[in-house]
């Protein structure tokens, strides 16, 4: 998903020369292409999130295109004054690329890890939360982010994450997509959450429950039409992120059904991560699973709500 | 240094300004105003019926507190009516108390927390490098402000880039709101902290017109080298009892009687 990422980066480079990328610290070689074909516009800013977001800014005000690309914990938290002054009150296009959002990152420990990075962008004001499931949605992300007027972030997952999205679903941003069409119960989910909710669905059908999954690559603005057709058509909910349950993708559908449609709040229930910060290594998968988020965890729950 | 005819037109337009909410950045906005004076007198590239021209020069207050300073030049040059001064914080007015983008015409950057101008400032001056430009950018710092790290990244950044269209000027009036900058993080040795981050170093009196003149016209002294400009200035010049002092770096709560008196210390 990032090679995608950067690699059309590159690619929407040499088509718009308002295109610009720019590095904190990046590993050896990483679009070394670009680099080469157009050094002018290829920066490797070393560790220092704060200037690189008013960098950005300031070349944005000026008419550029700025992909920015670090570890998703440090391109939000580090530099979170500059991304709501210098990108989020000016409103400039500059787009965030953070690697390894949710516990990517899990054997380096807590502070490499991005469990929170949603619930603080989403505070922002004219900040756009994009978190796609696969490589293939990436690319089609990439080809509409280019002339979206407001600074996006960009969550990255792990990488050689199962392809599931399809091409004929197309991508815009702020529109959710059904991956999977509901019965009685329904998956809310962003990122590669999707993945593992649409194995639940597979699950429970087993069991004779039909669940749908939809898919929300943007969490912020999120797809209020969507969850308005169907809320009303569904007896449980269940909102899967890989991220606190505090601020994040399950909170905005809660937030939305309080203000907009509270008959149907009870239906939904939230799995993410607890209030705490990670007490183990090993890997993405095991911490997820140390924080009960598995196939069986989403059937048990959606099977509850039922 | 005796402040002139000039240098105190724009001061009573700053006391003007406090009138309006018996408030404001007094200090920081009187140290600044022979600086912006100078650049917009005689150094800056503007036009005031276009803002954003694309050929005009850049230049950024991140010392956002200031902002009184830049109102008073802005409005003097006429980039928006005087009158409007008179609305200085009010609910609808466009002059808060840190000046913002795209409302305040002449304004380059939403700026008030600190650290952030230079970071853009290298953005923009990346930007003409880019595109073979020729305006400039100029960035104005606090001298307290320049204890936030980011403004030390940007410095490394700039040098690295050898930006020599970009001049940061320090108004460094030795006092930030606590007190003293020796005391409450001392910059110094402040002149040799810039050099030894790539840029060509000049100090001036903040306050002497000529001296500022003369180093703007010099500008860039090192074609690949940024520069900083370390102004030696006064807390609240030109207001005898506001000088030097940090009860005058914000006060609310300005009693007529004051007012009268700052007028009083312009005449």
């Amino acid at each position: 998903m990032r090679k995608v990422c950067l690699d059309l980066v590159y690619q929407l480079a040499k088509v718009d020369d308002r295109i610009i990328f720019i590095g904190s610290d990046l590993g050896p070689g990483v679009l070394n292409i670009m680099k080469n074909e157009m050094p002018e516009r290829f920066f490797m800013e070393g560790i220092s999130e704060q200037h690189v977001i008013g960098m950005a800014a300031g070349l944005s005000m000026e008419g550029f295109i700025p992909y920015v690309n670090t570890i998703a914990t440090f391109i939000t938290r580090r530099c979170y004054e500059q991304i709501a002054l210098d990108l989020c009150l000016h409103d400039l296009p500059v787009r965030l690329i953070g690697n390894g959002g949710g516990v990517v990152y899990a054997p380096l420990g807590p502070t490499h890890l991005a469990v929170e990075d949603i619930a603080i962008m989403r505070a922002l004001p004219n900040m756009t939360i994009v978190a796609p499931c696969d490589a293939d949605e990436m690319r089609r992300f990439m080809l509409k982010s280019l002339d979206w007027p407001h600074p996006v972030y960009i969550r990255l997952a792990k990488g050689g994450d199962e392809v599931v999205s399809r091409e004929e679903n197309g991508f815009e941003i702020g529109k959710a997509i059904l991956l999977r069409q509901p019965g009685k119960g329904l998956f809310v989910t962003t990122g590669v959450m999707t993945q593992l909710a649409l194995k639940a669905a597979a699950q429970l059908e087993t069991e004779g429950i039909q669940c749908g999954v939809l898919h929300m690559h943007t969490v912020k603005p999120l797809d209020m039409e969507a969850l308005n057709h169907w809320l009303p058509k569904v007896a449980g909910v269940v909102t899967v992120e890989e991220h606190t349950r505090i601020g994040g993708l399950g909170s905005a559908v809660l937030e939305h059904c309080s203000d907009v449609t509270p008959e149907h709040a009870a239906k939904i229930a939230r799995i993410g991560f607890p209030d705490n910060f990670a007490d183990k290594y090993g890997s993405q998968n095991s911490l997820l699973a140390h924080w009960g988020i598995t196939v069986e965890s989403l059937c048990e729950l959606m099977r509850k709500q039922l | 240094m005796v402040l002139d005819e000039r240098s105190k037109v724009i001061r009573r337009l700053i006391i003007r300004m406090i009138e309006v909410e018996k408030r404001g950045h007094i200090g920081p906005a009187m140290s600044l105003v022979e600086i912006l004076r100078v650049l917009y007198d005689s150094f800056l590239k503007f036009r005031i019926d276009e803002p954003f021209w694309k050929e005009r020069d850049r230049l950024i207050l991140s010392k956002g507190h200031g902002c009184m300073g830049l109102y008073a030049i802005l409005a003097d040059k006429g980039f928006f009516p005087k009158d409007e001064l008179d609305t200085f914080c009010k609910s609808d007015s466009r002059l808060g108390g840190h000046p913002e983008w795209q409302h305040v015409p002449g304004v380059e950057a939403s700026t008030g927390a600190l650290g952030h101008g230079l970071p853009i400032g290298v953005g923009m001056a990346l930007a003409a490098k880019i595109r073979n430009q020729d305006y400039r950018v100029l960035v104005i710092t606090g001298d307290g402000e320049i204890n936030e790290g980011s403004v030390w990244e940007s410095a490394m950044s700039a040098a690295k880039h050898q930006l020599s269209n970009l001049t940061v000027f320090v108004d460094y009036n030795k006092l930030q709101a606590y007190g003293p900058t020796a005391e409450v993080l001392d910059l110094e040795p402040l002149a040799d902290k810039w050099r030894s981050f790539g840029f060509h170093v000049v100090e001036v009196d903040g306050h002497d017109v000529k001296a500022l003149e003369r180093i703007t016209s010099c500008l860039p002294f090192d074609s690949k080298k940024p520069t900083a400009v370390i102004c030696h200035t006064i807390k609240g010049k030109g207001i005898h009892f506001a000088e030097g002092t940090s009860e005058w770096h914000h006060k609310s709560g300005i009693s007529v009687e004051e007012i009268t008196s700052m007028h009083n210390c312009l005449i």
